[in-house]
């Protein structure tokens, strides 16, 4: 049962850690804010979840030790990442940042 | 919803008062014992059975969960692929949902899901301008929203 469970743990961590590494090369390869923008809020979402659900499965399988707030960090980084990404594209994009140049349509260039 | 589930937790404290005993279990008890003398009622509540919207609420999150795994993988594929072949683009989506936070759970539910990021929603509610880092099918990626996150959402606050 320990080996199956530290198993998992295992897998949870590397998903993470990976999952963050891809973030950070997605932000240097990325060719406009927009593009890096959807590198950053998506995975690094998943990795940093990845890796504190790791941690709370730690804490709880070695010591028997439920630590909620793991579980609250989730929740909040849940809540909070989308928004940000949002904001940051919108303000880019109001303050005028051009997109890359083989984008092929804008629809919000029309709008009012 | 509110008053159903406020009705069911003082049918649990009324089990606890009957058995005169004031533990976590009795009150799950009669919570559960609750939850199904309601069942029984349920028709003449003026709202749907609560346990609906629980379970489509249930199922949002777990369709989620699926979703931001695959654009995750989604975006693993291009941020690997050795040249950059991607088409980003901002295209314009109109949507069925009225209330301000049912557009809010939509447009962060599309912010985290496959290669999509709302920029901007329009003054009136009506549409939302999306940003997806690679556009083949427009209409495609339209209607597999609509036909997933906008139906299940629509589930949770019909009436």
């Amino acid at each position: 049962m320990t080996v199956i469970s530290d198993m998992f743990i295992v897998f949870l961590l590397l998903a993470g850690a990976f999952f963050s590494l891809i973030a950070a090369f997605g932000v240097i390869r990325f060719p406009d804010v927009y593009t890096r923008n959807h590198a950053a809020s998506k995975s690094a979402t998943l990795g940093v979840m990845c890796i504190l659900l790791a941690t709370f499965l730690y804490f709880l399988v070695e010591d028997g030790f439920f630590n909620s707030r793991l579980l609250l960090g989730i929740a909040f980084f849940f809540i909070t990442a989308p928004v940000a990404g949002h904001l940051i594209s919108r303000a880019a994009y109001n303050s005028g940042v051009k997109m890359w140049d083989k984008s092929v349509r804008d629809d919000l260039k029309d709008k009012k | 919803m509110a008053f159903q589930i406020l009705l069911n937790v003082f049918l649990a404290f009324l089990w606890m008062f009957l058995q005169v005993s004031f533990s976590a279990q009795t009150f799950i008890i009669g919570y559960l014992l609750g939850l199904l003398v309601m069942f029984c009622m349920r028709r003449f509540f003026t709202h749907r059975f609560y346990i609906h919207r629980v379970w489509a609420i249930t199922y949002l999150f777990f369709l989620f969960l699926i979703e931001l795994i695959k654009a995750n993988i989604d975006v693993l594929k291009l941020v690997l692929s050795p040249k950059l072949t991607m088409r980003p683009g901002i295209f314009a989506m109109e949507t069925e949902l009225k209330s301000d936070w049912e557009v809010t759970l939509l447009s962060n539910l599309i912010t985290l899901t496959p290669g999509t990021l709302v920029i901007d929603v329009s003054d009136d509610n009506k549409t939302l301008y999306i940003h997806a880092i690679d556009i083949s099918e427009v209409s495609e990626a339209i209607d597999s929203i609509k036909n997933s996150f906008e139906k299940a959402i629509m589930e949770v606050s019909r009436g």
